[in-house]
């Protein structure tokens, strides 16, 4: 198909779908915490409106759920159907790690989920309050371990080959691999980020569209607080990743940075801030530096150096051109995102945060911008450590199924179809939910069952994550 | 080490796999038998019977995946990059059917025909398949490396099609006796109706496979039809008639859910059959579990998490089925 290789279209259908996978578990990590800290800041102050936002937001949260389990599914098979000697190479290792993060998933959905969901008239509310919480460390824990699995696939240790197999010799080596901390907090704070803009921008919309009431303040102002003192934190955990990602793996920077050699002698080396890596030529065409830059972000010094991408073997560089890109989108887009915190923090401190019109545009513009900084991100990380699978161990090449091109093209094919149905479907849903916004549910009941068409007793309601979500026709 | 890491976690993986068949069968079934219910709202009724347990059912497909990867590498590596085109399709089926259970009641009435069709060719296709796959698999793969080196189309066989057949007629016995147990009046009448030719036409095709499968593929012949091994599993097709004929004479006398226990029974032996003829083999012909199995450090460290969660997980699943006892009437509202 249009020339592409098997090794290609099993790559692309690799990311086509894990792509379509990540932005919702982002969001269900994200809106997880949200819902607890909801909960709590109800117990603790007796204010309705947190109690109402709870709910509102516990719909969305079922039906991204839903769509993370579905998305999910895909993924577990995909090792085995896609990358077989990759499998039977390191399953040794990724097997018990990916293992264990669908044994935690379904431990907390069928634990929690379900009373965190329906159990506000079944259980008392310590007991409720419990149950979200453990949905919200739930997910953390299910980040954690298929985390561990990309970090170690990216810096591996703790492992011996017996036989042309990955054997594990020590767990707590592998699990905390060298890019394991920086990995698993820049996700997480990334999953805070996005869900913080997504709500923020339907406080937003919510506001512009004059429903100012204390329910959309209330949101809009935390998911700015929140923006404003998670992206500089997000910030500075990138850039100590960047400099891990230095020390283990140098061609994956050079390439980012789109740096191919050094001057003679011991001189700095400029920050390029756009460009058009080549990799034919080996240089970064019609590029903007800011000289001595570089050397003071990677190396703290005015002069350091790092190797540039021609002195890696060509065999062994991963596409410049494209990581150099993400990777500025990402960070733009985060540059965007602490503009967006504190411009709300000037609004704030002027008494406009709710008013201005400019501002709240800006805001919801910002929505998507979170996902995408995501996408980048691990467009980024995983092509930029090509061409390795496991890095420095086994070529992705060597990872691959013996598939035809025809076999994949077709498989490809009924992914694209049924994900962007399937999927958008989903959205579409979610955004209606979303433009419906939080209602006030009145002082007496802690919260409706989830029936809104009043004709299901409560016992026979069945509690799966879809049926949490109201009635609107899509 | 004194503990057999692999066999246990033979026993685990084939026991999901085992509550994944029993389970998801039964709720694949409502979909296969959605072409052979006309009115819109006993369809809706059908659906209701299953919407609390379907995704909980699911959950062991996912851990049998898991399982096998962490426990088989080379199983998990081997089986699925043979049967990619099957696994892929399966896949497929499973999400239409998956998200029409969801969206199917919240659309519109313009678009609810889309996700109907959704649900009954979802579950089709996934019944199919992974009909398919077990008959591939049964056949047997040459070994010769982690990843599969024959054609993409090689699981094509007369044989495989005809287990696809056959677990979809399978499947839709569960189905039909599950709504027995679950409904009452216009739509379990004609359940019973279905049962009946159904519960025929499946001990049919279990003869055909009890037949062909030893005589297309000498080892199972010979672990069937040698001494003592005979005495042994002879039990197991008199078991198999006697539910069959258990389900006919129960579908009679009206009685609610024994034709679903039964379909149960028949459908757990159909497994054990199946082990029997594998075993100790994990791929037939010459794949041996043993021989599998990934690094002892590996299944040791992945063991103590699922003896630690599988035990809850059967504790909720119990749970939830108790919660949900009951008959569900055509009209209820659901969701
Ligand atoms: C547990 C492992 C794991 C995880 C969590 C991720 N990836 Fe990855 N990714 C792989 C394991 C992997 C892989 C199996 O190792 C691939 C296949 C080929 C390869 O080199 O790496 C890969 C390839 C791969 C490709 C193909 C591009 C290429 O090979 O150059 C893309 C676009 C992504 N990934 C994107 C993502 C995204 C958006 C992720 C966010 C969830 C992500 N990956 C998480
Ligand atoms: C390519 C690698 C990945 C695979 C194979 C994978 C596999 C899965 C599977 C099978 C599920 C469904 C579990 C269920 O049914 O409940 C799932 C859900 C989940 N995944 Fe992934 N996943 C991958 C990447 C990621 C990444 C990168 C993250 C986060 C950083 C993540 C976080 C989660 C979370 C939190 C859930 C549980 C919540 C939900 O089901 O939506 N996954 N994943
Ligand atoms: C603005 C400053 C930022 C810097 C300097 C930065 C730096 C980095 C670097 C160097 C990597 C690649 C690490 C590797 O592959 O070894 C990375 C990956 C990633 N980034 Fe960023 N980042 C920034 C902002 C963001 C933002 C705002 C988000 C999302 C909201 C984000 C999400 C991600 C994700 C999801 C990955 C892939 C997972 C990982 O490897 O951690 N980043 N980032």
């Amino acid at each position: 198909m249009l020339g592409l290789s098997a090794l290609d279209l099993a790559r692309i259908q690799f990311g086509f779908t894990v792509s379509f996978h990540i932005i919702f578990p982002a969001i269900t990590i994200g809106l997880a915490s949200y819902l607890a800290v909801l909960e709590g800041l109800w117990l603790w102050t007796k204010d309705r409106a947190y109690r109402d936002l709870y709910r509102f937001w516990s719909q969305i949260f079922a039906v991204n759920f839903a769509m993370g389990v579905v998305s999910g599914l895909v993924m577990a098979y995909q090792f085995g159907t896609n990358w077989s000697y990759f499998s039977a190479f390191a399953g040794g290792v990724t097997g018990p790690l990916l293992a264990y993060e669908v044994l935690t998933a379904f431990f907390l959905e069928a634990g929690f989920l379900g009373v965190a969901l329906f159990g506000w008239n079944r259980v008392g509310p310590g007991l409720h309050f419990f149950a979200t919480l453990m949905v919200a460390l739930g997910t953390l824990v299910s980040a954690t371990w298929i985390l561990a699995s990309n970090s170690w696939m990216q810096t591996p240790q703790g492992f011996e080959i017996i036989d042309g197999r990955v054997v594990p010799v020590d767990w707590l080596k592998v699990i905390f691999n060298p890019s394991f901390p920086y990995r698993l907090a820049h996700m997480t704070v990334a999953a805070y980020l996005a869900t913080a803009l997504l709500v923020g921008a339907s406080g937003a919309w919510h506001l512009l569209r004059g429903e100012n009431t204390a329910r959309v303040r209330k949101m809009f102002s935390m998911a700015m607080w929140m923006v404003l003192i998670v992206a500089p934190i997000q910030i500075e955990i990138g850039d100590q990743h960047g400099l891990n990602t230095l020390q283990y793996q140098p061609a994956k920077i050079a390439a980012i940075e789109g740096h191919w050699r050094n001057e003679p002698g011991a001189k700095g080396f400029p920050l390029i801030l756009f460009g058009w890596p080549n990799m034919a030529k080996q240089e970064t065409e019609y590029k903007l530096e800011v000289p001595h830059l570089g050397s003071l972000i990677l190396t703290h010094e005015w002069d350091g150096q790092i190797r540039g991408l021609s002195e890696f073997p060509a065999a062994d560089r991963p596409d410049s051109t494209v990581v150099f890109w993400t990777f500025r989108i990402m960070v733009g887009l985060g540059m965007l995102m602490l503009l967006l915190g504190l411009w709300s923090l000037w609004q704030r401190f002027r008494g406009d945060l709710y008013d201005s019109r400019l501002f709240l545009r800006f805001a919801v513009v910002m929505g998507p911008s979170g996902t995408l900084a995501i996408l980048a991100g691990w467009l980024t990380t995983e092509i930029g450590r090509q061409p390795w699978v496991v890095y420095g161990v086994m070529r992705t090449s060597e990872g691959v199924s013996n598939h035809s091109a025809l076999a994949l093209s077709l498989t490809l094919g009924v992914f694209i179809v049924m994900y962007f149905i399937v999927f958008g479907t989903g959205l579409y849903y979610m955004l209606k939910l979303i433009a419906v916004g939080p209602q006030d549910l009145g002082p007496d009941r802690p919260t409706p069952d989830i029936d809104l068409s009043g004709n299901t007793p409560l016992h026979e309601r069945p509690s799966r994550p879809l049926s949490a979500a109201p009635d609107i026709s899509i | 080490m004194g503990i057999d890491l692999p066999i246990i976690w033979a026993v685990i993986i084939a026991f999901g796999l085992m509550m994944y068949v029993v389970m998801d069968g039964f709720d694949l079934g409502i979909g296969i038998l959605f072409p052979f219910v006309k009115d819109d709202r006993d369809r809706d009724c059908m659906m209701n019977t299953v919407a609390p347990v379907w995704d909980g059912n699911e959950t062991w497909l996912v851990l049998g995946g898991a399982g096998l990867l962490a426990a088989f590498p080379i199983v998990y590596s081997f089986v699925l990059s043979a049967l990619y085109l099957p696994l892929v399709l399966m896949l497929a089926g499973l999400i239409w059917r998956g998200v029409a259970f969801e969206f199917r009641f919240k659309a519109d009435p313009d678009h609810k025909w889309f996700w109907t069709h959704a649900f009954a060719w979802g579950s089709y296709t996934a019944t199919f398949f992974q009909g398919v796959a077990l008959g591939s698999l049964i056949n047997g793969f040459k070994v010769e490396g982690p990843s599969y080196t024959g054609g993409a189309f090689d699981w094509i066989t007369p044989f495989s099609l005809f287990t696809g057949v056959g677990l979809t007629v399978a499947y839709a016995l569960l189905g039909s006796t599950w709504l027995i147990m679950k409904t009452e009046g216009d739509l379990q009448r004609r359940m019973i109706e279905l049962a009946r030719p159904i519960t025929l036409t499946l001990l049919a095709v279990i003869a055909i496979v009890s037949i062909w499968t030893p005589f297309a593929h000498p080892a199972v012949f010979k672990r069937w039809f040698t001494l003592p091994d005979l005495f042994f599993f002879a039990p197991v097709p008199v078991l198999v008639l006697a539910a069959a004929f258990g389900i006919l004479h129960f579908l009679k006398r009206d009685t609610h859910s024994a034709p679903f226990v039964l379909a149960l029974l028949l459908l757990f032996l159909g497994y054990s059959g199946l082990g029997i003829s594998l075993w100790p083999n994990i791929i037939p012909p010459d794949l041996s579990i043993r021989a599998a199995a990934g690094p002892p450090q590996s299944l040791g460290f992945a063991l103590v998490g699922a003896l630690f969660i599988v035990p809850i997980i059967l504790t909720y699943t119990a749970w939830s089925y108790y919660v949900f006892r009951g008959k569900v009437k055509v009209g209820d509202g659901y969701h």
